[in-house]
């Protein structure tokens, strides 16, 4: 809260570098000085950042392997290629946007809501809290590699131990990597393993950045338990919310690592998301200018989705 | 103030039977929690530690019957096709460069664009900020060449620098040098210093907290970054350890003492940091997301 009205006071400023001003303002001696401090971050900024994105755009208008000297101009080539049937890019490629939308459909809601859980219960006055909070949040500070071979040696048909303690309890062996839904349920349930924590603790933040007072005037009205959540803390976690949906659904579009590891992309290409199919294209057999045609498709989407995703918040803001 | 509610009076003591029983379901709970969370990383651990022929064997045997430093001595040792001790210091070397990397060019840039006017300032720093929403994947196939023209193919420079472009630490950096109060520059400039001296000698010193926050939030990226050195790292001795542990995998396929021994090497320097510094990381993350 206090974050957001510390910009005011330097933003009254006038712009302009009028002399005739109030002598409150530290001047800058040489016009240089701003220049000089900016410099080294412009130059990676303009490098790339600013470059490739325009670069990005130029690559995907032709047909671009850098291994060859000729580059052919195609133009929209590379798009409509993707939104015809007879291409060879274009089955694969939505597939794996298919992919990538089926693990952001089954992901995101449950990143949205099991942290939210776990941050109320932790927001109870509740003894360790600070502990209870590390532990959930220690998965996320491990990379995407860890993790997935960890998951890879857990979740094997034979010799994981999911298996084996499903066996404990009667159940027959599951076929975690190799068959449907169950490769699904892997690869969701690995991330939300990893991620939960950081959702969690940015809940957990906003929670504790709701005004006590608003839940005892709740209370005096009497309101119960479940009302208080829906009048007092869902409003006052609406930014916190729309925080962690759009954070979460990047999150998955960007999936790669889990896939990559866990399952390679299996059963047949079933669990290749749109992230590893646009790599392998670009990266591997160096049809760059169809895999940076891919990477604005994606890009499209991923923007669709949020502005829908925020168009949602807004309405229920009225 | 809460004495003066009339919440207060239902306010519960410490010995009240009810409020026991009450937080023995959320206490359940949070155990249970923390069980699924820590029992993985228990189990990567032992599963290291075991002669490999006892890593399948069930019951599972969660402390090692035998202990081995099998799987230790093998990644430690192979130095032709896996060499994870190398592995391991091209790790630590680009992290460290790429948190230093970023903590200066950030630093400097958020100095200017919190304290400073020039013309365009705001143009900049939007411009800036609005690149945080463009999604990573764009960057792929163009970094890719610029990297490629560079030279810097296969080589640490291209996970070390182009990451450091990011907009978040001069986002993250221009927001605390805002909150700073006006008279700290002021004094020191009436008595004439400049704006060098002033950064290096006010603001830096004052800034340890954020710079720290900076560091360790970079670190981690960098040491977990797994995509983009997956295809810009190409031959092995030039691997950072996530590139690394799934080419590990693939070669040890069923030898999960050697797999395991990888990924607690690739943990442990994470979890110290974390241990030390887990409060700059909590922080950082919540704060960013209170910011969005």
């Amino acid at each position: 809260m206090a974050t957001q009205g510390i910009e005011q006071p330097h933003i009254q400023q006038p712009p302009g570098r009028k002399p005739s001003g109030s002598r409150r303002k530290p001047t800058d001696a040489s016009l240089l000085t701003p220049f000089v401090f900016l410099a080294p971050y412009l130059l990676l900024f303009i490098v790339f950042i600013v470059i490739p994105a325009v670069f990005g755009i130029w690559i995907s208008l032709h047909v671009w392997d850098p291994l060859l000297i000729a580059k052919p101009w195609v133009g929209l080539q590379n798009y409509t290629d993707l939104f015809s049937s007879n291409s060879t890019t274009a089955g694969p490629f939505w597939n794996s946007m298919e992919a990538t939308g089926k693990f952001t459909l089954y992901s995101v809601p449950l990143l949205v809501v099991i942290p939210l859980v776990v941050a109320l219960i932790l927001n109870q006055q509740i003894r360790g809290i600070q502990f209870f909070r590390a532990m959930y949040f220690a998965p996320y500070v491990l990379g995407v590699a860890v993790i997935g071979v960890l998951w890879r040696f857990l979740l094997d048909p034979n010799v994981g131990l999911v298996n084996y303690y499903l066996g404990v309890l009667g159940l027959e062996k599951v076929p975690w990597i190799t068959a449907l839904p169950w490769a699904w349920v892997s690869l969701v349930g690995a991330t939300v393993w990893w991620t939960l924590g950081f959702n969690a603790v940015i809940y957990l933040a906003g929670l504790q950045d709701i005004d006590p007072e608003l839940y005892n005037a709740a209370k005096v009205d009497g309101a119960n338990r479940w009302q208080r959540f829906v009048n007092v803390t869902l409003p006052g976690l609406r930014p916190v919310l729309l925080f962690v949906v759009t954070v979460t659904i990047l999150a998955s579009a960007n999936m790669f690592g889990q896939s990559y590891i866990i399952t390679k992309g299996a059963p047949g290409e079933e669990t290749t998301t749109a992230i590893m199919y646009i790599a392998e294209t670009g990266l591997q057999q160096f049809n760059m200018g169809a895999a940076a045609a891919m990477s604005y498709v994606l890009a499209l989407a991923l923007l669709i989705v949020s502005v829908v995703n925020f168009a949602v918040f807004r309405n229920r803001g009225d | 103030m809460a004495q003066t509610t009339p919440s207060a009076q239902t306010k519960p003591t410490r010995r009240d039977p009810r409020q026991v029983a009450r937080l023995i379901l959320p206490y359940t709970l949070l155990i249970l929690l923390t069980v699924v969370f820590v029992a993985p990383l228990l189990w990567m651990l032992s599963t290291s530690l075991k002669p490999n022929f006892q890593t399948t064997q069930f019951p599972p045997n969660w402390i090692p019957q035998d202990f081995s430093g099998e799987g230790y001595s093998t990644i430690l040792t192979t130095t032709t096709q896996n060499p994870v001790l190398r592995w391991f210091i091209n790790s630590l070397v680009a992290a460290t460069a790429h948190a230093a990397l970023v903590l200066v060019t950030a630093s400097m840039a958020a100095y200017a664009l919190a304290r400073m006017n020039f013309r365009g300032k705001n143009i900049l720093f939007a411009l800036i900020i609005s690149t945080l929403f463009i999604p990573q994947f764009v960057f792929l196939m163009p970094n890719y060449l610029i990297v490629d023209s560079l030279g810097w193919l296969d080589t640490l420079l291209a996970v070390i620098v182009p990451s450091a472009a990011g907009a978040f630490g001069v986002f993250f950096l221009r927001q605390f040098y805002l909150s700073l109060p006006q008279e700290l520059e002021e004094a020191a400039l009436i008595d004439g210093a400049n704006r060098y001296q002033i950064f290096l000698r006010i603001i830096l010193p004052i800034s340890k907290a954020p710079l720290a926050t900076l560091a360790v939030l970079s670190f981690l990226t960098s040491w977990n970054d797994f995509l983009w050195p997956v295809y810009v790292l190409l031959s092995p001795q030039n691997y950072t350890l996530p590139p690394g542990l799934s080419v590990l995998q693939g070669a040890y396929n069923t030898n999960y003492t050697v797999i395991m021994a990888g990924g607690v090497l690739a943990s442990v320097p994470v979890l110290i940091l974390y241990l030390f510094a887990q409060r700059y990381i909590i922080q950082g993350v919540s704060r960013s997301g209170l910011k969005g």
